[in-house]
């Protein structure tokens, strides 16, 4: 027979341990794989991992993948840690571009220092607005948030199809869904000649710090530590829930609206469809991983950027399918949960008794 | 002996530098924008790419490369790590494909159904389709009862607006009274969202069905209704064989080996490649028997005729939706119309969204 029982002393070194075994876990179960497949797991591993960031031009494509994985996660913690389940980062990315993308469509041909931080500005509050949108309809009319912030992606992602295809469409671009390339002065500064990592990662840079400062330090904070704790203590407490939820939609929103117009204004440099390979999505997994921490999310994000950029290298040299880097993320978000399980709970092999006979 | 001895040093000399020119370290790189098991547009372009394997020459290839940021990235690994030519099969890929160029000027680029050539070292190709829609037309004009031909579209760019218009001009040539009934789904492959609109002209009464997108799902909703429908980028007989007519497939493999080899070569030049039946870069899978043997006849001297170029897909007198001219009575369409055509002829439904 076989008994569950829930731990009741969890010691918080252990607590951010886990992620890590989790991680070597994934490397041992890949290299499994890799051996299985017919590869030597070492080597295999390396291309994996290594590879893809042993010169400046990989670690340059590292930082910028985890970039809008980051702040992305980063928001997303707000929401998370106070109970409030915003699944619908990535159309608030969407949006964020879209309105992003618009200013800087409006400003096409100017130039001028004021343009890029207004589009950036515009992009935070497009996601922002758009995030409200669960957060309003949950606090005023009861709706459940996962549900509406999950299909408010697809609407973003239609009303970026018809934006692209339709009024926003390069005049000379033969009708192709995309729009004109912005102009330089709505780009991201590139930071060093000849790779890809842009100004936007000092947005992250400040981003993570000041959430840091509000979640640890704040008023603010301590609300949505004890919501997420206990709902009812909250309301003794005499906390304003309501307004918190706004807030904590609206922070995650903005965050997702910047990592929106990060892609457009850096390495895309034009609206099309596909702003984003479901950064919002990932950013997920980004979050748990980094265990809702904001220095734990950076380092969840080089991961899980890793992963990405492991799978194109480890395609390239071992010729294995793209999959094998969904493959690795899977395993993560596994091996963290199944150690997450044993962390709180504790199983108990026990022999039959006699009156069970 | 001296002689013979410097005799020798040259003869091995010359021997390493061929070898070394014809080197067994040429890799030619691909980059798919969907699953090479889609059956349909990536997978032939695998097909081409077994066929350069097949040559003789080593070959990679990255797939699912989502057509935004990261396209830029996959171009330059496959750059940097040593392939000498890169074909990139998406249209999305054309801007990152022409800053990677620019970055790796020994490197020879190909990029599919793109118009930029911003750098002596990319080349642009794509291949005639609408010469295989113009045969889809003529068999379903003749095949419709209902005389509504449902037609699953893409994105209204000049090369899916081109396929309609071809494939209903010979239509209306064999069957004056057909009309072309469009739904527009926004994307290249998307089973579930190509089934429905497959569903949606059955239902407003098309009894032929064709798409300008990749996956098998059309095919295989006709084959359930009962409809006759045409398969896209490859043969897709196997998944609805009752209802399949014929399928347009598109041969990359003899232009991939020829760029392959020719780049080994170094006679690689710079070039804009349009090819059609004649070429064999556009070819079609065998006629469905059901549809007569007097028809299977009359298409396939329709194919011979496009071939040698004794019929045009496009010959006036052809007018728009308004009926304004497009193409004068006697003359046909020169490239520079088909490559940015925007206008639908007469006879088809609905406006071009815009």
């Amino acid at each position: 027979m076989i008994k569950i029982e829930k731990r009741n002393d969890v010691s918080p070194s252990i607590y951010f341990f886990t992620p890590i075994l989790a991680i070597f876990l994934t490397l041992f179960g890949g290299g499994i794989i890799f051996y299985v497949l017919g590869f030597n797991p070492v080597e295999a591993l390396k291309f994996f991992f290594i590879t893809p960031i042993s010169d400046l031009y990989g670690f340059s494509e590292l930082l910028v993948k985890a970039t809008p994985l980051c702040l992305i996660a980063i928001g997303l913690s707000f929401c998370f840690k106070s109970n409030n389940w915003n699944i619908g980062a990535e159309g608030q990315l969407i949006f964020g571009g879209i309105v992003g993308g618009g200013v800087a469509l409006l400003f096409y041909g100017h130039d001028g220092f004021y343009v890029l931080p207004i589009i950036i500005l515009s992009g935070a509050i497009g996601g922002m607005i758009f995030a409200m949108i669960p957060a309003v309809l949950k606090t005023y009319l009861n709706t459940n948030e996962i549900l509406v912030s999950l299909m408010l992606v697809y609407v973003a992602k239609l009303l970026l199809d018809y934006l692209v295809v339709g009024p926003w469409s390069n005049p000379e671009g033969f009708n192709f869904p995309e729009t004109r390339q912005f102009s330089e002065s709505a780009r991201m500064p590139i930071l060093f000649n000849g790779l890809r990592i842009h100004a936007g990662i000092f947005i992250t840079l400040i981003t993570v710090f000041l959430s840091w400062l509000i979640l640890y330090k704040t008023y603010l904070g301590f609300q949505i530590k004890v919501s997420g704790l206990s709902l009812k203590t909250a309301k003794y407490a005499g906390y304003k829930g309501k307004t918190m939820i706004i807030i904590v939609f609206m922070i995650s929103g903005a965050c997702a609206g910047l990592a929106g117009v990060g892609e457009i204004t850096g390495p895309i440099g034009q609206l099309h469809r596909n702003i984003s390979p479901d950064y919002g999505f990932t950013a997920i997994i980004v979050a748990f991983l980094g265990r809702l921490n904001p220095i734990g999310i950076i380092f969840a994000s080089l991961i899980v950027a890793l992963t990405y950029l492991g799978a194109e290298t480890a395609q390239i040299f071992l010729q294995v399918p793209k999959y094998t880097g969904q493959v690795f993320q899977g395993m993560i978000l596994f091996f963290l949960l199944g150690s997450d399980y044993l962390l709180f709970f504790k199983i108990k092999f026990l022999g039959l008794k006699k009156n069970e006979l | 002996m001296y002689k013979n001895f410097l005799r020798y040093v040259i003869s091995v000399l010359f021997f390493l530098g061929v070898s070394g020119q014809a080197n067994a370290d040429f890799k030619v790189g691909f980059v798919y924008v969907g699953p090479t098991g889609d059956h349909g547009w990536t997978y032939q372009h695998d097909e081409g790419r077994k066929a350069v394997e097949a040559a003789g020459i080593k070959t990679t290839y990255v797939e699912s490369v989502p057509e935004g940021a990261d396209a830029e990235r996959v171009i330059r690994q496959l750059a940097q790590s040593g392939h000498d030519l890169i074909f990139t099969t998406s249209f999305g890929y054309m801007d990152p494909t022409n800053k990677v160029a620019k970055d790796f000027p020994n490197v020879k680029f190909e990029h599919a159904t793109g118009y930029k050539r911003e750098h002596s070292n990319v080349s642009t190709y794509s291949a005639r389709f609408y010469e295989g829609r113009t045969l889809l037309g003529h068999m379903a004009g003749k095949m419709t009862k209902t005389n509504v031909i449902g037609y699953i579209a893409s994105f209204p760019i000049p090369e899916v607006i081109r396929g309609i218009n071809a494939m209903t001009l010979a239509a209306q040539k064999v069957n004056p009274d057909i009309k072309t009934k469009i739904v527009w789904v926004f994307t290249w492959y998307d089973p579930g969202k190509e089934s429905e609109a497959a569903q949606a002209l059955i239902d407003q009464g098309a009894d032929v069905i064709m798409q300008h997108t990749d996956s098998t799902a059309p095919v295989q909703v006709a084959e359930k209704a009962g409809v006759w429908s045409f398969g896209q980028a490859s043969d897709m007989q196997r998944f609805a064989p009752k209802s399949i007519l014929t399928s347009i497939i598109d041969d990359w493999a003899p232009y991939y080996v020829e760029r392959s080899i020719a780049a080994r070569d170094g006679t690689w030049k710079q070039q804009d490649t349009w090819h059609g039946l004649k070429e064999g870069m556009v070819a079609m899978a065998p006629y469905n028997s059901a549809m007569g043997t007097d028809l299977v006849k009359e298409v396939e001297q329709l194919q011979k005729d496009l071939a040698s170029g004794k019929t045009h897909s496009f010959t006036g007198p052809i007018y728009d939706q308004k009926g304004n001219i497009l193409v004068a009575e006697g003359s046909v369409a020169d490239d520079g119309m088909l490559a940015g055509m925007n206008v639908y002829v007469k006879g088809v439904e609905g406006d071009i969204p815009q």
